[in-house]
């Protein structure tokens, strides 16, 4: 299979499969059906490079994004909702967020 | 002792007399019967917001809206003449419902140059004239002319298209809305194009819901994530700088240093990564001038507003971008719960990724209110207890009640 990734983050491919999601809904649900110890890799191995994955991105206009940028962008996003898990709640679950569902039904791409 | 003056009286509760300070009953929010009154008293006399102009970006642009609690959907179309217009969205041969896309009772929302009944093949213009009628000849003397969609009262604040489901509405939205409101006039709202929608069943009375986010008394004790646990104080208290009604309306406004501009240890690193988080963009250009409508009660430094519009629209608005709530009832005990973050368009992927991040914290938190929501739901409806004390704080709740109390009451 070709790689999700451009070459500059190569080393981050092992989570791309997991974590190149388009839309919050598929973030979010991976999110809930992943433990502690998955998020806490990705979070370790991807937060010291956001900077970095922000500003290659950023070399192209945002509504021609390529593929292989809109791969990055897609990992970032993911970020952004793992940190909640691993920053904030420190579990996949929001806190007493019980069983209440908020759908993300219009969102900009990508 | 609190940060922020206090009105002569002493509290933002008793400068509204009317209001007084009594022990309030949420028997409004459970029973079934109220419930039916709030149909006719409020739903059926108020403007009601269905959306944005930008929901209708060109001619042939539509969408639907249910509104349950009024047994009504409506269609909402911009027509040839750019006007914005509603109807009721029933076919005039046999009651079909007119516009839908997979299933009857769900919403749709899509672009056409005419609008085609599913059922015998009706046809009806964007302005709601009957143009075709299938084997007009078969029918006795129709005249096409008078069978065009019911119109529904429509009407556009600043880019918000308010429908009313009166018969004659006693007042335009303008004088709906009122001064405090209508002093957004200026407010930039068409400029935040980029949007990221949210919607809910939830398992609670749309009141039980709206208080929450009419006061922020709760957030230390329900929220105490948003403050990072190394800072975290037990007991901390939340006091907004200013509170304000208008006829039913009413908004508060929250003051003091920006969350950016804390000691670091007070953000969370995301936050400090993305330059975003819980309030929104850092870095995102200033609206300048900023309304004064925005700001009625001169609170500096000042934080967001947050407008509470009767009867179910909340518009928060966080300076150079804002947020809409909107509540459905769909029975005494559950509603549908609307809710965006608008922008304005992001220019590069590193804006992309500060809004993304401000919706993704919206989302973590509103989920705690939502989770809990259901529970305060189901401890009112055993009816135990009746008889609830309400702080100086909470002033918008004890307002929001009363006003549904007299509409319900006047009708």
């Amino acid at each position: 299979m070709s790689p999700l990734l451009p070459p500059e983050f190569a080393d981050l491919e092992p989570y791309a499969g997991q974590w190149c999601l388009a839309t919050e809904a598929e973030r979010f649900e991976r999110r809930m059906a992943s433990d502690m110890d998955e998020m806490g890799a990705f979070y370790a191995a991807f937060s010291p490079r956001l900077e970095e994955a922000i500003e290659f991105c950023d070399k192209y206009p945002l509504d021609e994004l390529p593929d292989d940028v809109a791969h990055p962008l897609q990992l970032i996003h993911s970020l952004v909702m793992v940190s909640m898990a691993v920053e904030v709640f420190h579990q996949p679950k929001i806190v007493d967020a019980a069983d209440a569902v908020l759908l993300r039904v219009r969102e900009p791409r990508p | 002792m609190p940060r922020w003056p206090k009105p002569a009286e002493d509290s933002w509760t008793e400068h509204y007399p009317e209001l007084g300070t009594g022990t309030i009953s949420f028997g409004d929010s459970t029973s079934p019967e109220f419930y039916e009154l709030e149909r006719d008293a409020i739903f059926k006399k108020a403007w009601l917001n269905v959306g944005r102009v930008e929901d209708l970006p060109r001619k042939g642009s539509y969408f639907t809206k249910e509104i349950q609690i009024a047994n009504a959907s409506v269609v909402v179309v911009r027509g040839m003449d750019d006007e914005v217009r509603a109807f009721h969205n029933i076919c005039r041969h046999r009651g079909n419902k007119l516009v839908w896309d997979e299933f009857p009772r769900e919403e749709s929302r899509g672009f056409c140059r005419q609008f085609t009944c599913k059922y015998h093949g009706w046809r009806y213009d964007l302005e709601g004239n009957c143009t075709f009628v299938q084997q007009e000849g078969e029918f006795f003397d129709l005249d096409k002319a008078d069978y065009g969609l019911a119109p529904v009262h429509c009407d556009v604040w600043n880019g918000f298209v308010f429908v009313n489901l009166d018969r004659e509405p006693s007042q335009s939205v303008r004088e709906f809305l009122g001064p405090m409101i209508t002093a957004l006039d200026e407010y930039p709202f068409h400029e935040m194009s980029e949007r990221y929608d949210f919607a809910a069943d939830n398992n609670s009375n749309w009141k039980v819901f709206a208080d929450a986010f009419q006061e922020y008394y709760h957030v230390p004790a329900l929220h105490p994530q948003q403050t990072p646990v190394a800072v975290r104080k037990p007991d901390m208290g939340v006091e907004c700088a200013h509170f304000q009604i208008d006829g039913p309306h009413r908004l508060t406004t929250t003051g003091g240093v920006r969350r950016w501009n804390l000691p670091q240890e007070y953000m969370y690193p995301v936050e400090i990564a993305t330059r975003s988080g819980l309030l929104g963009p850092w870095d995102a250009p200033d609206i300048e001038p900023l309304p004064a409508g925005l700001n009625p009660g001169g609170v500096e430094p000042w934080g967001i507003t947050n407008f509470q519009i009767f009867p179910n629209l909340e518009i928060l608005i966080y300076g150079n971008w804002y947020l809409v709530y909107r509540y459905w009832p769909t029975s005494s005990n559950t509603h549908h719960f609307e809710a965006y973050l608008a922008f304005p368009p992001a220019r590069n992927v590193r804006e992309r990724v500060e809004h993304e991040c401000a919706a993704v914290m919206f989302k973590e938190f509103a989920l705690q209110d939502a989770g809990m929501l259901g529970g305060t739901q189901a401890a009112l409806e055993t009816g135990v207890v009746d008889e609830f004390p309400l702080n100086d704080q909470e002033i918008l709740v004890r307002h929001f009640h009363k006003t549904v109390a007299d509409w319900v009451g006047a009708a």
